[in-house]
């Protein structure tokens, strides 16, 4: 089909031939997978030994294309990156699409390409799906609801149960804080002109395929999207017995995100990543982890941040640069560019 | 209050300047400034850059910090 | 990395810090009235590193926190206009007026938009010619002279659509009455920004008529550090002084051509603050000869009066007297997700700041 030009129209969505036309020559063309194929109104999927993880997400970014990916990658890689922080490893995902009437037809194969490029790179089916058209104005361009199911890598149910968090773990990141939050906000032009960002947007199931094993010694997984690192850390240690201890000399921030979150008064570790993952790891098995972690390019800057305490339990304390100590507490809201 | 940091200068055409923040570049307005020299270091505020910064008293200050000694 | 990184140098500060434990002798309250200043010292952590004897306080220093509802609720009004927009630095958004804020209003349809330069919002006049734009001037002499550029530029290329709302406001006035207040402070910690533009005269009454110690800061861990050991000294020895420590950007005369741009557009006036009530000559509106850019001149805006919320202690905590955690609306009623007062609106107010980095839920 060309689709030079083509925009949705209302019909697309009505169940009629058009929206059959659509469904077969973009979403069972690109995403053209046996699962997807069968085209039932369900997805059948084999049953296995462990417990299975399950979880879904909707996805809206202002703007749909940003350096380093677009709306339909980031649905596909962080579906994957809430599956993999559970300990699963992802096996299927669906995707349902609300479409703004006028969405560029090309556009949308250019997202649904993408998001099959990620699914094919983590080893993931797009198993079924749903498309539906609202009129000019019902929504921003494009929504993507996505939901995913993962089968837990051995016959354990959740993190704490397997193997409890306690007071000198580490506390690892696998990589730079804040890279995607601030290539959205160069990519809506805020400020005018800012180039050489890029999003770290990924489906980090590579990165984790060989460490979900309890060998590795993780003990905890979040993937700090938005809200980033500090709510992340924050959710971790609300109303337990221990506390966690973050050295801000540690935590890797690209000199360019550090100069636009200077600028516009943002904090690197509130901003958003798409990417990375916070670890907690067994005290004996951390630094073997970081080892491990930074063969792969997506763990490359992987360190260790910090260290769980039992001073100052359900709280996370930061230890400054200029070696002074300050709480980092929860985001209260979007952070918003500020002149003050 | 004034949110504002260090920026080098990298071009300068009519009242705008082309500014570098750690490697990021923007455009800000050098309507509040006179004399602007590509390479000079402005505090940027705004949108726009307010003052120049004198890297000479930079070392200066750092130097009286370095020599600063209190005894017991 | 950057150039001026020796600024957050930890082996400098360990420096500084030790000076300052040596020299510290009596109880000191020093005073920033500074936002920034507010955001530094405690993202930093400076407090844990000084002695316990010295009390690092914040005073009415952040614009959001001691604008008036009212100028809120005339933004709202004037966003609920057919054909207007409103331009506002993000700092404003969720500052509640006498009935919601303009990130309310925006929920509710109105033609709110966030930018970050007042060039932004004249650009915007320019490309949508049928629009009214309206910018919420606000902020002190570090913010004014580009408001005032703006303003000119509008008038040099005859944009007809473009007004100011203007809640700019000017420093020294505020620390005067603070001091004229008997509010015990022993040194003031002065905004580096503010004094960029304006120099350092406008510290001289303070120090000369209130024997208040004057010291004008940057902002990197370093500056705060050798400003509060500057003031420890002059504390220690007796003899309050103006100085500044931000000589890398401040000079005495302060930035002429800004200075000199804010004059050709903006008068002052007696204005309102949050804590302190009216204080003379101490906020700027566009002059007669820029009428047709104020947006108080050319619309009809209703007036209304309001008080703060009941049981908030704002005032006291911009004056320096109380702290956050005195106020038994912080933390319970009052948090950053629904602030009360002021302080809690603003991401560089004394109550949210203190909420993020020292609050202990």
């Amino acid at each position: 089909m060309n689709t030079d030009g083509k925009r949705i129209m209302l019909g697309h969505g009505s169940g009629g031939g058009l929206m059959h036309q659509l469904i077969r020559d973009v979403f069972f063309k690109i995403f053209d997978n046996p699962l997807l194929n069968s085209a039932g109104d369900a997805a059948v999927l084999p049953r296995r030994a462990n417990m299975m993880a399950f979880t879904t997400d909707s996805f809206v970014v202002d703007p749909v294309f940003f350096p380093g990916g677009d709306i339909g990658k980031l649905a596909v890689c962080g579906t994957i990156n809430d599956l993999v922080a559970a300990g699963a490893n992802p096996f299927c995902l669906s995707a349902g699409f609300i479409i703004e009437e006028g969405f560029l037809v090309k556009d949308l194969e250019t997202i649904v390409r993408s998001m099959a490029t990620e699914a094919k790179n983590a080893g993931v089916f797009v198993a079924a799906g749903d498309t539906k058209v609202v009129e000019r104005g019902k929504c921003d361009q494009l929504f993507i609801n996505t939901s995913g199911i993962g089968y837990l890598a051995d016959e354990r149910t959740t993190w704490q149960q397997a193997n409890p968090i306690c007071p000198g773990d580490h506390i690892i990141i696998t990589g730079s804080v804040g890279d995607h939050g601030m290539a959205v906000m160069a990519a809506r032009n805020q400020p005018d002109n800012t180039t050489g960002f890029q999003s770290d947007c990924a489906p980090l199931s590579i990165l984790f395929n060989e460490l979900q094993d309890k060998s590795a010694g993780i003990k905890y997984m979040n993937d700090p999207t938005r809200g980033g690192l500090a709510s992340s850390l924050c959710e971790l240690t609300a109303k337990k017995e221990f506390g966690a201890a973050i050295n801000e000399e540690a935590i890797p921030v690209k000199p360019n995100v550090k100069g636009l979150c200077d600028m516009l008064g943002f904090d690197p570790l509130y901003v958003a990543n798409e990417g990375k993952m916070l670890i907690i790891a067994a005290y004996d098995k951390g630094h073997q982890l970081v080892g491990q972690l930074k063969q792969h390019p997506l763990g490359r800057e992987a360190c260790r941040i910090g260290t769980i305490t039992r001073e100052n339990p359900g709280m996370v304390l930061m230890r400054t640069k200029i070696g002074g100590t300050r709480i980092v507490n929860m985001l209260s809201g979007e952070q918003l560019p500020r002149i003050c | 209050m004034c949110l504002s940091i260090p920026a080098e200068v990298i071009t300068l055409k009519d009242d705008t300047a082309l500014v570098s923040v750690n490697g990021l570049e923007v455009n800000v307005s050098t309507l509040l400034l006179d004399n602007l020299k590509t390479g000079d270091y402005v505090l940027i505020h705004s949108g726009f850059a307010i003052e120049i910064i004198d890297s000479e008293e930079a070392e200066k200050t750092l130097s009286v910090i370095r020599h600063m000694r209190i005894s017991k | 990395m950057g150039r001026f990184d020796a600024y957050h140098s930890k082996v400098l500060c360990d420096h500084l810090c030790e000076q300052i434990h040596r020299l510290a002798k009596r109880p000191l309250r020093l005073m920033e009235v500074c936002g920034g200043h507010t955001m530094a010292i405690r993202k930093h952590g400076i407090p844990s590193l000084l002695p316990d004897i010295i009390s690092l306080l914040s005073g009415p220093g952040c614009p959001v926190c001691v604008t008036s509802p009212s100028f809120i609720d005339q933004a709202i009004y004037l966003a609920g206009q057919s054909n207007m927009i409103i331009c506002t630095y993000g700092d404003l958004l969720r500052v509640k007026g006498s009935n919601g804020s303009l990130e309310m209003a925006r929920t509710e349809g109105k033609n709110v938009r966030v930018i970050f330069s007042a060039l932004e919002a004249l650009e915007m006049a320019r490309r949508e010619p049928e629009k009214m734009i309206i910018f919420l001037g606000i902020g002190f002499e570090t913010t004014a002279p580009a408001t005032a550029a703006v303003i000119i530029q509008a008038k040099k290329h005859a944009i007809r659509n473009f007004f100011v709302l203007s809640a700019h406001k000017l420093m020294a006035p505020a620390m005067e009455a603070i001091v004229s207040n008997d509010i015990p402070i022993n040194g003031y910690i002065c905004p580096g920004h503010v004094s960029a533009i304006t120099g350092t005269s406008i510290y001289k009454k303070i120090v000369e008529d209130f024997r208040i110690g004057c010291v004008v800061s940057g902002f990197e861990p370093l500056d705060l550090l050798q400003t509060i050991f500057m003031l420890v000294r002059q504390a220690e020895t007796d003899r309050p002084a103006l100085d500044i420590q931000y000589s890398r950007v401040v000079k005495p005369w302060g930035n002429q051509k800004a200075i000199a741009l804010m004059e050709e557009a903006f008068e002052t006036v007696d204005d309102w603050w949050r804590g302190l009530g009216i204080l003379n000559a101490s906020g700027l509106k566009p002059k007669a000869s820029y009428h047709e850019f104020d947006a108080a001149e050319v619309f009809q805006i209703p007036a209304n009066n309001i008080s703060d919320p009941e049981g908030c202690i704002c005032g006291e905590i911009l004056k320096g007297l109380q702290l956050p955690v005195d106020c038994r609306l912080f933390g319970k009623s009052c948090t950053p997700e629904n602030p009360e007062g002021a302080c809690m609106v603003s991401s560089e107010g004394s109550c949210q700041t203190y909420y993020h980095y020292e609050h202990r839920r």
